[in-house]
């Protein structure tokens, strides 16, 4: 592993019948690095890494692979992986030749395909499976096959787009687990896409957070989730309550305003609360509860404000405010992440 | 009541559909020496006495040939029309499926008519190059829904993934959808051909002395001799065209793209 960038995109714009969706992107990743491009939907994650793999020609900007630049190399000659969301298996080849077909590409010796499917297949935990049709595997099973087809060529580079997004919670732990495993034994370089920031926090070494075809931040996935850069990775990760600082008082999105229950450092723009980090049944403001809902350890309130609906939770120990009452909560600066200007 | 209603009147209906097919056999059972029903005796000699006629044979090599050539032309333009509509979304796509589908539903009289005035005509062609062209005319709307049916049930992004793994677009095409839209393409070569076969309007225009097509050669056959061979043949045919349409029923489920 070397420090210098392995994939380097450099003022990459892209976009579809000329309206853009990524502009002037610059993005660098190490290798053997596993980097998660989060974002909500329309916000160019998937564009990004079409263009990376080649399906997508930018409008502008450069992409370059281990030194090389391969902006305008064809996608079926850029050895880059790619695991679909869909996964799109060959729905009338078998397992064997799902994942063979790379190989096949390449001219690979008869005993040799033989060989690396075997090893790609025990992988994945599949031997035994060969002979089977995509449709008669369950949808976790397609994605190991998935995974199995791409990795069989060594491709210098895996993108993933939303691979676990189709499968339930058990089983999406189960391949979050399986895909790190996996990370670590190729130490193969990897860029995921997700728009699902649990999923980001759990895999990556690296999480680039997008919006409207831009890098909103990028770092280590405690920065992202302990100290967003703006207000809108805060409410992404989980903050609900985010509040812009101004002449000492708390601003809402309404225009309503409530003084700081303490003074905050004068480079705060925005400070954000998580639900559990607001204070209830003490402090200096009051609202109303409009509903509540049971979580198990916790519950969580949802209390109508002058600054609009707070976000609150509370261990489920603790006595439960009733829907209609007036309760009073506290917003201390101490518990929020402060946005710095 | 009304149940029992219901039954008479699907009675009715099958007796109508089937009712002209058995008679036709029945009259070319017949031992007599012209067509009539009911059969004046029971013979198979008329079936046998078909495979004598000359003009029976020739004519059938043609019609199977031409059925042959002209959905197999049908096909080779009606897939990548088939392909380009369902992949990319062209200006005016929309319309020129319906463009397409228009010999379906325009008389084939008119479709034969404006054929010979405005294509056969002026080209000087022959009868069998004319016959081949308005066959194949006539089939590519067929091939093209046909294949656009099975094309829109086939993910894209396996292309995609083709082409990753090192294949060209090409290879792509050939080695993914290619094979996965092999009933759909069976299913238009087997519906391309009956309708071909059976087609009469059109060939009615093009068709010239001595080179005919069988139903061409079947109507010129009865203007003169009026005897059972005629329904000896009709019967042949139309068991012909049963056996094919419920073989392809049977392993490819033709009725899903039709």
């Amino acid at each position: 592993m070397s420090d210098a960038a392995f994939l380097d995109l450099a003022g990459l714009s892209l976009g579809y019948d000329g309206r853009p969706a990524v502009e002037a992107l610059d993005l660098s990743i190490k290798e053997g690095e596993l980097v998660a491009l989060l974002g909500p939907s329309g916000c160019g994650k998937t564009t990004t890494m079409r263009a990376v793999a080649g399906l997508l020609q930018p409008m502008g900007g450069r992409i370059t692979l281990g030194g090389r630049d391969i902006t305008r190399v064809p996608a079926n000659r850029r050895n880059i992986g790619l695991v679909f969301q869909s996964y799109a298996l060959f729905p009338h080849l078998s397992v064997f030749e799902n994942v063979a077909f790379g190989l096949r590409r390449q001219r690979t010796p008869k005993d040799e395909i033989e060989r690396r499917v075997a090893e790609a297949v025990a992988m994945v935990g599949l031997t035994g499976f060969e002979k089977r049709l995509p449709k008669e595997l369950s949808g976790g099973q397609q994605q190991r096959v998935a995974l199995a087809r791409a990795v069989v060529v060594r491709p210098r580079l895996l993108l993933l787009d939303e691979p676990l997004s189709n499968l339930d919670a058990r089983l999406r732990l189960e391949m979050r687990t399986e895909l790190r495993r996996l990370q670590r034994e190729l130490g193969i370089t990897m860029v995921y896409v997700t728009h699902d920031q649990e999923e980001a926090l759990a895999l990556a070494d690296r999480i680039v957070v997008m919006r409207d075809g831009k890098i909103e931040q990028m770092g280590p996935p405690e920065a992202i989730y302990e100290t967003p850069a703006t207000d809108f990775v805060a409410r992404f990760v989980g903050f609900e309550n985010v509040f812009q600082v101004k002449d000492g008082q708390l601003r809402a999105g309404n225009g309503a305003a409530l003084p700081l229950q303490a003074p905050v450092d004068g480079g705060t723009a925005w400070l954000a609360w998580r639900p559990h980090a607001v204070e209830l049944g003490q402090g200096p403001y009051e609202g109303q509860v409009l509903g509540t809902s049971y979580l198990g350890q916790s519950v969580e309130y949802l209390i109508e404000s002058t600054v609009g609906p707070i976000k609150a939770e509370a261990p489920a120990a603790l006595p439960r405010h009733e829907a209609g009452r007036t309760v009073a909560f506290g917003l201390p600066p101490a518990t929020a992440a402060a946005i710095p200007r | 009541m009304s149940s029992r209603m219901g039954g008479l009147m699907l009675a009715l209906v099958f007796l109508f559909l089937i009712g002209p097919f058995l008679i036709i056999i029945a009259a070319g059972m017949s031992a007599g020496e012209t067509l009539a029903f009911p059969p004046q005796g029971l013979s198979l000699r008329w079936f046998w006495a078909v495979f004598e006629v000359e003009s029976f044979r020739a004519s059938f090599v043609l019609s199977i040939g031409l059925a042959v050539g002209a959905t197999l032309l049908a096909l080779v333009l009606g897939v990548p029309v088939a392909y380009a509509l369902a992949r990319y979304p062209l200006p005016g796509g929309e319309a020129m499926s319906t463009l397409l589908t228009s010999p379906v539903i325009v008389p084939a009289i008119i479709v034969g008519l404006a054929l010979l005035r405005y294509v056969v005509i002026p080209l000087d062609l022959g009868i069998i190059p004319a016959l081949f062209v308005a066959h194949t005319a006539l089939l590519v709307p067929y091939a093209v829904r046909v294949v656009s049916a099975s094309l829109a049930n086939l993910r894209s992004d396996i292309e995609e993934a083709a082409v990753l793994l090192g294949a060209n677009r090409l290879q792509a095409f050939f080695l993914t959808v290619l094979p996965n839209i092999r009933n759909g393409i069976l299913a238009a070569f087997i519906l391309g051909f009956v309708t071909s076969f059976n087609q009469v309007p059109v060939s009615l225009f093009l068709t010239g002395p001595g080179v005919s097509t069988l139903p061409i050669q079947m109507l010129w056959y009865m203007e003169f001799t009026y005897d059972p061979s005629i329904a000896a043949l009709s019967a042949l045919l139309a068991l012909m065209s049963m056996a094919i349409v419920l073989v392809a029923e049977r392993f490819l489920g033709l009725s899903r793209y039709v």
